[in-house]
């Protein structure tokens, strides 16, 4: 192809016999790399995850660090000239001085410096709860300490909370996607193929969940689980807790677009061939609706991290110690946060960031699978 | 291009009633659009059959129930006779084999999210006709007796023009080797160059192959060049049989003579006057009594509302559901009819 395009650029157009032709996802992927904002969503998402993933080997301290003589403390200056002004090859950091315990009030003491170093060993931990390891990428030597966002009442270190967070966060979107849309999937499809009674019998089901009032019935799911459960069974019980509210849309749209699909002459001519029910539903039915799902699994998931941060911020999320970026946020709800520790509302910053990121992306998605917009 | 006189399929009063109901869980049945109602005919070996009609008269219908891709309400089809209306799952499946369907549109009907290649292929792997290399090499040789490139088969349908999808749709219908093939206004979504073309290479492949046609269109330039036999339908039900061009020189009935008279000419010296019916076509969730026409028919007589006529047969394979006859000695003076006309267009 690239010799053809050296020859006779016009000639290019039109590909060699034999060459594999672009799968209509292939022409999706890249209509998608040319709506800038889905890219920036995407590599935005990508930085993300990396960084979940990475959390305990990016977050300079341990989730259950604390140092209470150092509560409310704000994000730590990295400095390059010292006090002297006198470069350094190396960032570093001044220690904390207590200026006045009851405020609280903290400054730089300046009169030594503390580099920071990199690949440093601390707090053993195992990465992705498999892969043990005690480097961190970055860390100072006591007794300065490397709070880079600042610290909350208790002393914790912001960005390393973030950074363990995060997990919660950003998997718990995934997570419902994983559950919900199995089951709406599923009984959407059979609703709409089969029709008739069962259709009648899930679509009611539909509207009756439809028609509770779903954050209420949040609050009140979320409020009975035991509050001894384990972190882990915590969050998936809370996922379970969003998908049994939110399948219903998303088996109501996906019955729509099978029972649309369900006559269009490519289906007819399937079962014509003598395929079986379910050959036609797998080879020819629910590949159709894969553009509708790729994006609304993009949208539903910034709506469940959005429930999530809800939840926690009332308290009936994550728990403590556990944390999660609602449960963070949920410590600067007070005025006096605000305008003193504004530090704490970096929490709200990331969900923000996170939302629009998987917005971006969803709506490029969208566009890029859109059939009416062929520009090849 | 005639049939050798044996009969590959037989439809007896075959019905297709699509139930109105009504009722939010609890549904009951308030009436039926009588889509298909009571439909004979037969198909011999190797022959066209033209089925026209307006649009929702039935023709599709009857196509796709005669596939079972919509199950009947009563009646029988006899495939060599066999009735495919009784036919089990597995049965059935073997069945298909022997009848296949080419769509009107083709645009939709091909998976735009599957190869050419798997396309036709499909059909092939699911009566274990061809798997792996064979398949490949039969597809192949599909693409090319329909007049497609063998390099065709790794592209995607949306890289292929109208004409050459419809190609495609032809040679997935012919890769099981059927005997019948139903085609569903094949050419009504092409341009006229491009339907010529088409209708060509069907005829061609019926003459290769030993095709047997069942071709439902509604437009009657091309349902006269490609038909041996052609039955009109109206209203769910078929008003007029005939040898082609028996039935373009001598329609029996006032409906074949109105269509018949809507046919341009390739003149533009040639005059003719139009029979304009009036009224529309009645709903077929309430047809009329009696003959289902005579609400808009010009010869209509006071019994015509009363008696369903009776499909009769008035020589040489004519049949015709109209017991005005000779219709044409009572013509009323509103309508005027050259048969010169229609004499200079075949």
């Amino acid at each position: 192809m690239s010799q053809d395009a050296a020859a006779a650029p016009r000639v290019a157009a039109s590909p060699a016999p034999a060459g594999r032709a672009r799968t209509p996802l292939q022409l999706a992927w890249r209509r998608l790399r040319r709506y800038r904002l889905a890219v920036v969503g995407g590599v935005t998402l990508v930085c993300l995850y990396a960084a979940m993933a990475l959390a305990p080997f990016l977050a300079p301290y341990a989730l259950d660090y604390s140092d209470r003589s150092l509560f409310y403390a704000p994000p730590v200056g990295v400095h390059w000239v010292d006090a002297r002004g006198r470069l350094h090859l190396r960032p570093f950091v001044y220690a904390y001085r207590v200026v006045d315990a009851s405020l609280p009030a903290y400054a730089p003491d300046t009169s030594r410096t503390y580099d920071i170093h990199f690949f440093v060993r601390g707090a053993p931990y195992r990465l992705l709860w498999i892969v043990p390891g005690d480097v961190h990428l970055l860390g100072v030597d006591a007794p300065a300490r490397l709070f880079l966002l600042g610290t909350d009442q208790f002393g914790r270190d912001l960005l390393s909370r973030l950074l363990y967070g995060s997990a919660v966060s950003l998997l718990i979107g995934i997570l419902v996607v994983l559950i919900t849309f199995p089951i709406g999937m599923i009984l959407g499809g059979i609703a709409g193929y089969y029709g008739g009674f069962i259709d009648n019998v899930i679509m009611r089901s539909v509207e009756v969940l439809a028609a509770f009032p779903s954050f209420y019935l949040l609050l009140t799911l979320a409020s009975v689980l035991p509050p001894t459960l384990s972190s882990g069974a915590r969050l998936f019980m809370i996922s379970a807790v969003f998908s049994f509210v939110g399948w219903g849309g998303l088996a109501r749209v996906l019955r729509g677009i099978v029972l649309g699909i369900r006559d269009v002459e490519f289906v007819l001519a399937a079962r014509a061939a003598g395929l079986s029910d379910l050959r036609v539903i797998v080879r020819h039915v629910l590949p159709t609706t894969t553009s509708y799902v790729i994006v609304a699994a993009t949208l539903t998931i910034p709506g469940v991290i959005l429930g999530e941060s809800g939840l926690s911020f009332l308290g009936l999320g994550v728990q403590e110690p556990s944390t999660s970026w609602g449960l963070l946020l949920a410590q600067a709800q007070s005025i006096e946060a605000l305008t003193q520790f504004p530090w704490l509302l970096t929490p709200g910053v990331l969900i923000v960031v996170a939302v629009l990121a998987f917005n971006f992306l969803g709506d490029g998605v969208r566009d890029a699978l859109d059939p009416r917009q062929r520009v090849a | 291009m005639a049939g050798n006189g044996e009969i590959l399929l037989e439809v007896k009063h075959l019905v297709k009633h699509y139930p109105v109901t009504k009722g939010f869980i609890f549904q009951r049945q308030v009436g039926a659009v009588r889509a298909v109602d009571g439909l004979d005919f037969y198909i011999r070996k190797g022959e066209t059959l033209g089925l026209v009609g307006e649009s929702g008269c039935g023709k599709t219908t009857t196509g796709r129930v005669i596939l079972r891709l919509q199950e009947p309400t009563s009646g029988e089809a006899l495939f060599e006779t066999r009735d495919i209306f009784k036919l089990g799952k597995e049965e059935l499946r073997r069945m298909r084999r022997n009848m296949q369907i080419i769509f009107q549109d083709p645009y939709s009907s091909l998976n735009p999210r599957m190869t050419v290649g798997d396309i036709i292929g499909e059909p092939l792997e699911i009566h274990n006709l061809a798997r792996g290399k064979e398949k490949v090499r039969r597809v192949q040789e599909l693409l090319e007796v329909v007049g497609l490139s063998p390099y065709h088969a790794n592209r995607y349908p949306h890289e292929f023009s109208g004409g050459q999808r419809q190609r495609i749709g032809i040679a997935r219908a012919l890769a099981v080797n059927p005997k019948l093939i139903i085609a569903d206004e094949p050419v009504s979504a092409l341009d006229v160059s491009i339907q010529a073309q088409v209708l060509n290479l069907l005829q061609e492949l019926q003459k290769e192959f030993g095709l047997t046609y069942l071709f439902i269109a509604h437009d009657l330039s091309v349902v006269k060049h490609i038909s041996d036999r052609i039955a009109v339908m109206y209203l769910g039900k078929i008003v007029e049989l005939a040898d082609a061009d028996e039935l373009f020189s001598n329609p029996q009935h006032p409906y074949t003579e109105a269509l018949l008279s809507a046919v341009p000419i390739p003149n533009p010296e040639m005059r003719r006057d139009r029979i304009i019916l009036p009224g529309d076509v009645p709903s077929p969730v309430n047809p009329p009594s009696g003959c289902r026409f005579h609400t808009r028919c010009l010869y209509a007589q006071p019994s015509c509302s009363v008696d369903e006529p009776e499909f009769v047969d008035i020589g040489n394979g004519h049949f015709v559901a109209c017991p005005v006859r000779p219709f044409k000695t009572q013509r009323s003076k509103a309508a005027v009819y050259r048969p010169a006309a229609s004499a200079a267009n075949s």
